[in-house]
């Protein structure tokens, strides 16, 4: 058996999501507590080269690259029971392991929130980038992590332009903003009131806001509570009572009191579209039971949507959403086979060099050896004979590296690796450079010395 | 000659037709982008036509059924593709273009030699009087079009079917506001009109206003716009309303335009 050979390293991700552990688990994985947890990490495991730390409130990732992803695994394995203190069985029943090929598309396919609790979020993508650049300023990442994340970026960005995977707005408080954009266009300088002051109505309040919305009033019938949100959101509070004045004011309402009867009559919102001068009224009521009375949908210029007209909309867009996400996964399989025979190219590369290398020295050798005994010859001479051997040694190795290069699939690959490293016995050098890099140095080389002898 | 071109223009509107109605389905936006293109070239050939028949003929070509239509559909064009410079307002191409086409037909439907025109109707009154007119009804056929376009969206909100439709259409708001700008340039030329018409009247026939039925359908017209636009500036009317009002007021327009002519014969009839 030949000993491992360098540049054979390969990709290990071992993490738990929201879908294969509970939060109890994530929350242990998750280092909260370390300041540099990237560094910590790779500091704990020897066998691995390349380490990025992934943690979110859904997913909590190691991606490693090692020249041993067995001995890797291992090792993440028991630095995970060391410091979550639970049973390496529950460590090892609720987490998940790719390596090679699959730890590439696991990569791609969380960038492109394909993994994803609700599929197409973009938030993941930002994490992501900023666990590579915690990897990147400590020095955690190399070679291979650092064209994987990269890659891995830009495969994101291909799928959420290619597909519509992001268009559809697939939680109550987006599908309420793109409704409101619908009806006004600009949200710019409308003006937003919450009846209630539930956590859904809050988060619709923020997108709202940062969809450009001007003024916020939040009315509620405890005015300290009112007061608490509106200074939180950046608005204004009022009371219950103030309700009809503050209603002329509004584009968009979002009630969500806990009242038992409705809150606001059809009568009420008819009265107040004259003094409005009939400006639209976009009404969100997610209060269940409902705060406003249906019926006001059909008065001219206002419109109603309730929870389950939104929540209708929002499945639809899941719906779609679903069907796109079909589209992304072909993308990613199409990028993982090209990402594949970027790493193929890389363990190649030391052998490549390694023979050159070899012949090289033997060349240099023997040619100084034979030189001693051939006094007689002049300057002209000893570079004819130089420049023979030179010729001998590249024509014969010519066939073999470009039978490397081209290189055969799989499990011939690596045979004809194992052998050409034992016919020759070779020491595999230059672990970290690929085949390109490789090409492109050889070349200034070659552009160098051509440009000393002329 | 001129007949040729005006036929090349015709088909090339058809095809921009084509073209914005393939991009509202796709929701393509180079189709738009080359649809737009082609409708600019249909533009160019027709104002080619017109103007042949204007160097032809001893008289501006706003006599006869032929010449109005096509001047109608010119101007539509025209206005189409100005507003839509500023304000891309998504899928309008598809109402609009349609339209045009309507009017190409309706003009190639009547005959299209030059007649003489009377002498009563020999004034430089008859370009400006004419020209001012069809323009101010491009336009009110834009906010027409766009009155249109906020009913269908409007009903589908209302409605909470937020399909293939609703994602198609612009907002309420945006549609409102296009079609309040487009009756606020129309309405004044309509008016312009009205009054140019009345000066040439006096010239022509010695009175301003003799309320043949052309002119009292006018004036019912610009009453019906007038008073929209009143209660839009005035008590803030806006929306279902005020679409309903303006599509209304365009009928009522089409009326006086073709329907008098037809049914209601007067001074006003155009040469046959």
């Amino acid at each position: 058996m030949p000993r491992k050979m360098a540049g054979a390293k390969d990709i290990v991700l071992l993490g738990v999501n929201h879908k294969t552990a509970p939060v109890e688990v994530r929350e242990k994985l998750a280092l909260s507590q370390v300041e540099r947890p990237v560094s910590f990490v790779f500091e704990s495991l020897p066998s691995c080269q390349e380490v990025v730390f992934l943690s979110t409130c859904n997913r909590v990732e190691i991606i490693a690259a090692s020249m041993d992803t067995e001995m890797a695994r291992d090792e993440i394995m028991e630095f995970w029971t060391k410091c979550s203190s639970l049973e390496p069985s529950i460590i090892e029943g609720c987490s998940y392991e790719h390596r090679g090929t699959s730890a590439i598309r696991h990569v791609f396919r969380v960038a492109a929130s394909l993994d994803s609790m609700v599929v197409g979020e973009p938030q993941i993508l930002g994490q992501l980038k900023d666990a590579y650049r915690m990897a990147l300023e400590e020095g955690c990442s190399g070679q291979l992590l650092n064209k994987l994340m990269p890659k891995a970026f830009s495969v994101a960005k291909r799928i959420r332009t290619e597909t519509r995977i992001a268009n559809q707005a697939v939680s109550i408080s987006y599908a309420a903003v793109a409704l409101a954009k619908k009806i006004f266009g600009e949200l710019t300088g409308k003006r937003a009131m919450l009846i209630g002051a539930g956590e859904m109505a809050e988060l619709a309040a923020q997108h709202l806001k940062a969809n450009g919305v001007e003024e916020l009033v939040v009315a509620n019938r405890t005015l300290s509570r009112a007061l608490e949100l509106s200074k939180a959101l950046g608005g204004k509070a009022i009371s219950l009572n103030e309700l009809d004045d503050a209603l002329i004011e509004a584009d968009i309402v979002i009630s969500s009191t806990g009242a038992p009867g409705t809150i606001i009559e059809k009568e009420q919102i008819r009265k107040i579209m004259r003094p409005r001068r009939h400006r639209l009224l976009f009404f969100i009521d997610i209060a269940v039971p409902r705060d406003i009375d249906p019926g006001v949908n059909d008065i001219d210029n206002v419109y109603l949507f309730d929870i389950d007209e939104l929540k209708e909309v929002v499945e639809e867009n899941k719906a779609e959403r679903q069907k796109e996400a079909v589209k992304a996964e072909r993308i990613i399989e199409a990028e993982v086979i090209k990402f594949q025979s970027w790493l193929r190219s890389l363990d190649v590369v030391p052998v490549i060099k390694g023979l050159q290398e070899k012949a090289e020295g033997i060349r240099k050798k023997e040619l100084a050896k034979s030189l001693k005994h051939l006094k007689h010859l002049d300057e002209k001479d000893i570079k004819a004979v130089e420049k023979l051997t030179q010729s001998l040694v590249s024509k014969l190795l010519h066939d073999p590296i470009i039978c490397l290069k081209k290189g055969a699939d799989g499990q011939d690959r690596q045979q004809l690796l194992d052998t050409l490293t034992r016919l020759f016995r070779i020491d595999a050098v230059g672990q970290t450079v690929s085949l390109e890099d490789y090409m492109e140095s050889k070349a200034k080389e070659s552009k160098k010395t051509s440009s000393q002898n002329g | 000659m001129d007949r040729f071109i005006f036929q090349l223009a015709f088909f090339t509107y058809i095809a921009a037709t084509a073209g914005f109605l393939v991009n509202v389905i796709t929701l393509r936006k180079d189709v738009e982008r080359i649809a737009t293109r082609i409708l600019l070239a249909g533009l160019a050939l027709h104002t080619v036509s017109i103007l042949l028949r204007w160097l032809h003929g001893q008289h501006a070509p706003l006599v006869s059924f032929y010449d109005v239509f096509s001047f109608l559909a010119w101007s539509i064009c025209a206005a189409f593709l100005l507003f839509q410079a500023g304000h891309k307002l998504k899928a309008l191409g598809a109402f609009v273009s349609p339209v045009i086409t309507v009017f190409m037909i309706l003009s190639l439907m009547h005959p299209s030699q030059i007649l003489p025109l009377p002498p009563a109707l020999q004034s430089y009154w008859l370009p400006i009087h004419a020209s001012i007119s069809i323009v101010s009804y491009a336009l009110l056929t834009l906010s027409f079009c766009i009155s249109i376009m906020y009913l269908i969206q409007e009903n589908q909100i209302k409605k909470k079917q937020l399909g293939a439709i609703f994602k198609r259409l612009p907002s309420l708001q945006v549609l409102d506001k296009m079609a309040e700008k487009c009756l606020k340039i129309g309405f004044p030329l309509l008016t312009i009109g009205i009054i140019t018409g009345s000066i040439w009247a006096e010239q022509a026939w010695g009175s301003y206003w003799s309320w043949d039925p052309k002119e009292t359908w006018s004036l019912i017209t610009w009453f019906l716009y007038a008073a929209l636009l009143h209660q839009r500036l005035t008590v803030g009317w806006r929306g279902r309303k005020s679409a309903y009002m303006t599509i209304i007021g365009y009928l009522t327009l089409l009326f006086t335009f073709i329907g008098v002519t037809y049914l209601l014969p007067g001074a006003h009839s155009y040469a046959t």
